[in-house]
């Protein structure tokens, strides 16, 4: 073992971990929430490291290199061949893909 | 040209891609007659191995055929026009499955990209085919580049040649085995934590993640985008800085990609052992104690204070240094990288590509079943994590964290390139290859796996990684880690290293289990990992 666990409280609940996998539109079967449950709250325990560290001073990165935003010149070109990209369809009408309906219902 | 005899052609596989390239404008060996050598070569010997998820032998020697005709044309020309050809030009290559190549598969190791074919080139390999690089096929890797050892494919792991029974590491784990077990000479990998550095540590080669921003992700699968690049493997510091020269450098499609110059030196790295080693004299390296914790690998530990004495005995100036805040890298890229890769993944909906789960009572449990099928369990751990990390109440307490603490990592890092240094040296990974299943049962055993390089992505910095000798029999990895944009520097000390190291008896050392590849009764890879 190189560099040591850190041992904390167990945060999620069976609940939670239902709950999260219901926002990522993940379908678990009951094994595997069992199993994320008591592996998410081990990697959760590592995470306590981090309050250690005081900062509030401290502004977040959330890109590391010095780049304005770059605009590319705004001249048509050639888009994606539709014909490869509907191949890849599940599901399609003609030159449209089928969406599962959102609205409604019965 | 008349045809070769196998041994013939199997030594064409062990030739350096700049020695190829020599050979290629000398009119010695054509691009056919190489990829027709490597594409033998990889059949003949990854039933043992699974290096590959796709070989096609169709296109390449078509493309190989197409840089033939290229390279009589420039013979014609005279000495300028098959000068002005890309040391690429002609040599095999091999890519990650999550580089898009148009027609053909990119499965990122997953099923839920089972059966779907890229309509478009990345722009890595619209550079590749520019430069006459030959692509032979695709290559194994953790599922959506979620892994250290490539036991994460959703198609069976792959083995390491220096031990059949060890793991290559990951998650480009088949791009780093193809290119030791001499199936192609270059390869490329993407790197987001260290997938590129630890498997071309633990499989004896030479691997390097550029900065960020360095090379195009434009039409790579995507992982954690604050933190995923492009890079090449080779079997020695020329051919990786050659491939790296071929694919680098701005283009408009990834906003991320930066306008910054790709320099010429990457492709006139000293051929001299000795003029190499001379680059050394009066460069100062730090030698960051934090990368050295107590209870590393002992080998590994000996094997890196050996090289470091190696690099100082050729007149380098090593000096300690510490960066503080390495103990707290693995707990805020394990709350980045999936915080990042819990929306790039949210794309998976079944609705336009990939894998499908329809006829469910509600578009709801179409998205439940097709991502809940299509997912292996790390993919669905990393999902889970981060979105349990961006969720209301949590956003703060992790995600904001973590992205402070970067800015703490990323400081350490640059008050060391405030005072002068050329460069760091440390190890690579903390351990050589590990035995299949060895850390599958325990998620943080693996994360630990990219611990000595998953600061380097944090801040946005090159890094790489070239052999330095065997512990236990195994290869482990100098890692040398540079500021922003010295991506040549680096291949410089890579290079000078290898000509100060250059008549060390484990340089002449080939992995040990080539032929036990040659059986052709040898046990798959997925064979292996279930005895275990």
């Amino acid at each position: 073992m190189v560099f040591p666990y850190h041992r904390g409280m167990a945060t999620l609940t069976r609940a939670d971990v239902e709950h999260v996998a219901h926002l990522a539109r993940l379908g678990l079967a009951e094994h595997e929430l069992t199993e994320l449950e008591g592996q998410l709250n081990h990697i959760l325990e590592q995470y306590a490291k981090l309050a250690e560290l005081d900062t509030d001073d401290i502004p977040p990165t959330a890109q590391v290199i010095d780049l304005e935003t770059i605009l590319r010149d705004d001249v048509v070109r050639p888009s994606l061949d539709p014909a490869a990209v509907l191949a890849n369809a599940p599901e399609r009408d003609g030159d449209f893909f089928v969406v599962p309906a959102i609205l409604g219902g019965d | 040209m008349s045809p070769m005899t196998p041994d013939a052609a199997d030594a064409l596989t062990e030739l350096h891609a700049h020695d190829m390239a020599g050979a290629l404008r000398a009119g010695i060996v054509s691009a056919r007659e190489l990829a027709a050598a490597h594409l033998a070569r990889t059949h003949r010997t990854d039933q043992g191995l699974h290096a590959w998820l796709s070989i096609d032998d169709e296109r390449a020697l078509a493309e190989a055929d197409a840089a033939d005709a290229r390279l009589s044309a420039a013979r014609a020309a005279g000495p300028d026009a098959l000068a002005a050809l890309h040391p690429m030009h002609g040599v095999p290559v091999a890519l990650k499955d999550l580089v898009s190549i148009r027609g053909g598969q990119a499965t990122a190791g997953s099923r839920i990209l089972e059966g779907y074919i890229a309509p478009y080139d990345a722009h890595i390999t619209e550079r590749l085919r520019a430069a006459g690089a030959v692509i032979l096929g695709k290559t194994n890797m953790d599922e959506f580049a979620m892994g250290s050892s490539t036991e994460h494919s959703a198609y069976g792991p792959t083995a390491n040649p220096w031990d059949l029974g060890r793991v290559p590491g990951g998650s480009s784990g088949g791009s780093a085995a193809a290119v030791a077990a001499f199936q192609t000479p270059v390869s490329i990998g993407t790197d987001t934590g260290g997938s590129i550095r630890q498997p071309a540590s633990m499989c004896g080669v030479t691997g390097m993640r550029p900065t960020y921003g360095r090379v195009s992700r434009y039409g790579i699968v995507a992982f954690a985008s604050s933190l995923d690049q492009v890079g090449p493997f080779g079997r020695d510091a020329r051919d990786a800085a050659a491939l790296l020269h071929a694919v680098a450098g701005r283009d408009e499609r990834d906003s991320t990609s930066a306008p910054i110059a790709v320099p010429d030196d990457l492709i006139s790295l000293p051929a001299g052992d000795d003029e190499a080693a001379g680059w050394l004299r009066g460069k100062r390296f730090g030698i960051p104690a934090e990368y050295f914790p107590a209870g590393m690998d002992a080998g590994v530990d000996a094997r890196i204070r050996e090289a470091i004495a190696a690099l100082e005995a050729a007149g380098a100036v090593v000096e300690p240094v510490s960066l503080p805040h390495t103990e707290y890298a693995l707990a805020a890229y394990y709350i980045v990288a999936p915080a990042e890769a819990s929306s790039n993944l949210a794309r998976y909906d079944g609705v336009r590509f990939g894998h499908s789960i329809r006829g469910g009572s509600d578009y709801l449990s179409n998205y439940l079943a097709t991502r809940g099928g299509g997912f292996g369990p790390e993919v669905k751990r990393r999902i889970m994590l981060g979105t349990y990390a961006l969720s209301a109440g949590y956003y703060d307490a992790f995600y904001l964290k973590a992205l402070k603490v970067r800015t703490l990592i990323k400081r350490d890092f640059d008050l060391l390139w405030e005072q002068g240094f050329d460069a760091l040296v440390a190890p690579t990974a903390p351990s050589v290859a590990f035995k299949f299943g060895a850390k599958t049962a325990d998620p943080v055993e693996m994360y630990l796996a990219d611990a000595c390089t998953l600061p380097v992505n944090m801040a946005g910095l090159p890094g790489i990684t070239t052999p330095c000798g065997l512990s236990d029999g195994l290869p482990v990895g100098l890692q040398f880690i540079g500021a922003p944009w010295s991506e040549a520097a680096l291949f410089r000390a890579a290079r000078a290293y290898e000509g100060v190291t250059a008549g060390a008896e484990w340089r002449s050392m080939r992995p040990h289990d080539l032929a036990a590849l040659e059986d052709p009764a040898v046990p798959t890879p997925a064979e292996r990992a279930a005895r275990h």
